[in-house]
């Protein structure tokens, strides 16, 4: 039943974040002190988010390396339009984000499902597409905070129960995903795409429809993002969130979602999330540059896939039929 | 058993003559397309067609390929590397460090051959050793090499390379030839060697079809992939020498972005990117057909960024036309 509870993987991931939380707080109290942890978690809020739609396309064998430029483009475009429209609502604005970001997600997969182009790529490419679009809807300039409304920018950081409306949207984010993939035929099928295709198929799944609906899933959650992210820092340009997509990944493997696919789980990929998020709020406090960021993550990547494959290890193949009747 | 009466193989009762197979072939179709740029550019700017410019385009493309050869290698046995531009800059940031110290160019060549070489050792470790996707460990290597560069660096860039550093990147051989012509020329013979005369390149096709009957087959899967991993780390260096010593300076950013660029560069080559297939005389053309269209938007004044648009689109109109095609043809037949 505890084991039940307390899959290894998450607690041990739960203990690391932990363990780094008490390291810093030895030194820096103040590090752990509730209204910071506040902070750290609206400042995790994208990640989480992205994380989770990154968790369901990897879990159907597939990889969305275009999350970062799809936030960013969202983002313009909803900057300008708040620019062009300073008076339109933000629930408006919040639909638009999220079709927007939909409509790049099924790029993506309309490109793997119906033509079967190995997905990373489809978003390798899509990747640079997004970006210069963005270049060129914004002739390469910036839309800076004065142009943009006050309710635009305001959003994201009204105050609601003690805690900012972005960390309230991840926080929904994770029960819906929760519920989505334990409780919803969409959440089972996903798993059992990545689990094994073949089986999925005489099942009565649609593999490739499947996939379609998860880079769908991805891009809308990218585009909600890219709302929150340009009306958090209330600047939008070119190369806003660049090169997120690797963190976005990286939170994934270390939150346990098998690369392989069909293997891990909502929590892993909010944990993976979380301790990226505190690695990079402790790093300015410790006294460590923030260009070290980029490294750790790496790192963290390859500890975390090299801790994976040897958790999950596959026995020998048996080619022997005695050897089975052994074993 | 009852599966093999429904895959049933259609075998044509000759083959099609030699002369057929090669006009009808990718690279042919590639070369076309490249006699096509080359012409429209030539109408379009009256800057395109002068031997000075030309050979300045060719900056365009030769790193890249240089990379690009390795990595066709290594897409055919079905790995990918995708830390190659990271690669790049931790090589490009090792030099620059021993500058610091007073290397000579000797010593800077070697230092840059050797750490595309750790690079891709580390890399071959995590995929052949371990056995872990080389996907992900490249993707990991991607941020940890540059990673390492932004905490050497910094926001700082490495300057005072020697002058005689410069040939590489900078110098001519004869009249517009430049030294990384032959660069160029001299590895895309080599690859071309090794993967359509000698066994080792047999190997990376058997490989690359199915693994498992290349391991049974007496084929050392895992070390045959060690030496592609190597040898793309390698390339990664060599074009990490010719980068640096043609910008004169590293700065941590060096060559973003330069991996998706090689990976588009070998799937425009006709490189299978499931593995198995693809030629090295396609890879060459590919390198061309870049190099031209690049040199040629800049001539129209076309910014970067949407060159970047224009490679996407390449990248994956590269793959889909042809599957657009035989679905096209398949629904006419039925």
């Amino acid at each position: 039943m505890l084991s039940r509870l307390f899959p290894a993987r998450e607690t041990i991931l739960a203990s690391a974040i932990m363990l780094l939380l008490v390291i810093v707080a030895s030194r820096f109290h103040g590090f752990v002190a509730p209204s910071n942890l506040a902070n750290v978690f609206n400042d995790t809020a994208p990640l989480i988010i992205l994380a989770l739609g990154q968790t369901v396309v990897i879990l159907t064998r597939c990889i969305d390396l275009s999350v970062a430029a799809n936030l960013a483009l969202t983002g313009m475009a909803t900057a300008m339009i708040n620019v062009a429209l300073p008076g339109l609502p933000i629930p408006v604005i919040i639909a638009i984000a999220v079709m927007l970001g939909a409509i790049m997600g099924a790029i993506n997969g309309v490109l793997v499902w119906k033509l079967a182009i190995p997905p990373i790529v489809v978003t390798l490419g899509t990747m640079t597409i997004f970006r210069g679009i963005i270049f060129l809807i914004s002739d390469g300039k910036w839309v800076n905070s004065h142009e943009m409304s006050a309710a635009f920018t305001g959003f994201p950081r009204a105050a609601f129960l003690g805690l900012p409306v972005l960390s309230w949207t991840a926080i929904a984010t994770v029960i819906i995903f929760a519920i989505m993939m334990a409780r919803t035929p969409l959440g089972r099928s996903i798993f059992a795409v990545g689990g094994n295709p073949h089986a999925a198929v005489y099942t009565g799944i649609n593999v490739g429809k499947t996939q379609f609906f998860a880079f769908v899933i991805s891009g809308a959650l990218a585009g909600l993002t890219g709302y929150l992210w340009v009306a958090r820092y209330a600047v939008a340009y070119v190369d806003i969130a660049g090169g997120f997509e690797l963190e976005v990944v990286a939170a994934c493997v270390i939150g346990g979602i098998s690369i392989a696919g069909g293997a891990g789980s909502v929590g892993g990929a909010v944990l993976g999330a979380i301790f990226l998020g505190v690695v990079k709020n402790a790093l300015p406090v410790v006294n460590i540059s923030p260009f070290w960021q980029l490294a750790i993550s790496g790192s963290a990547i390859l500890i975390a896939v090299a801790f994976n494959a040897r958790a999950g290890r596959a026995k020998g193949r048996i080619i022997l039929k005695t050897t089975e009747a052994n074993s | 058993m009852s599966d093999t009466a429904a895959q049933t193989r259609h075998i044509p009762d000759r083959l099609n003559s030699r002369a057929f197979r090669i006009l009808r072939s990718w690279e042919t179709l590639l070369l076309g397309v490249a006699i096509a740029i080359f012409v429209i550019n030539t109408f379009t700017s009256p800057y395109f067609l002068n031997a000075w410019n030309l050979s300045d385009a060719t900056f365009n493309f030769t790193e890249k390929a240089m990379i690009a050869f390795a990595m066709a290698l290594l897409i055919i046995s079905g790995e990918i590397d995708l830390s190659v531009a990271s690669i790049i800059a931790l090589a490009s940031t090792a030099m620059g460090l021993a500058v610091q110290y007073g290397a000579g160019t000797p010593e800077l060549v070697l230092i840059g051959l050797g750490v595309g070489l750790l690079c891709g050792a580390f890399n071959a470790v995590f995929v052949t050793i371990l056995g872990l996707p080389s996907i992900v460990v490249t993707i990991g290597t991607m941020s940890l090499f540059r990673g390492i560069s932004y905490i050497i660096l910094g926001d700082n860039a490495f300057r005072g390379y020697p002058d005689s550093f410069a040939w590489f990147g900078q110098g001519y051989l004869y009249w517009v030839f430049t030294v990384e012509m032959l660069f160029f020329v001299v590895i895309a013979i080599f690859y071309g060697v090794l993967l359509h005369k000698t066994n080792f390149g047999r190997a990376v096709y058997a490989i690359g079809n199915n693994p498992t009957a290349a391991l049974f087959s007496g084929i050392r899967v895992q070390r045959v992939k060690f030496i592609l991993f190597l040898l793309t780390g390698l390339m990664s260096g060599v074009a990490a020498i010719c980068l640096t010593s043609r910008l004169g300076s590293t700065r941590p950013s060096i060559a973003t972005g330069m991996e998706l660029e090689v990976v588009t560069m070998v799937v425009l080559g006709g490189i299978n990117i499931l593995g198995g297939s693809g030629s090295i005389p396609g890879v060459v053309i590919a390198a061309f057909v870049m190099g031209l269209v690049t040199f040629g938007l800049g001539l129209l004044n076309v910014p970067g960024i949407v060159m970047s648009i224009f490679i996407g689109l390449l990248l994956i109109g590269v793959i889909a036309l042809p599957r657009l095609w035989s679905m096209f043809t398949a629904r006419r037949a039925s």
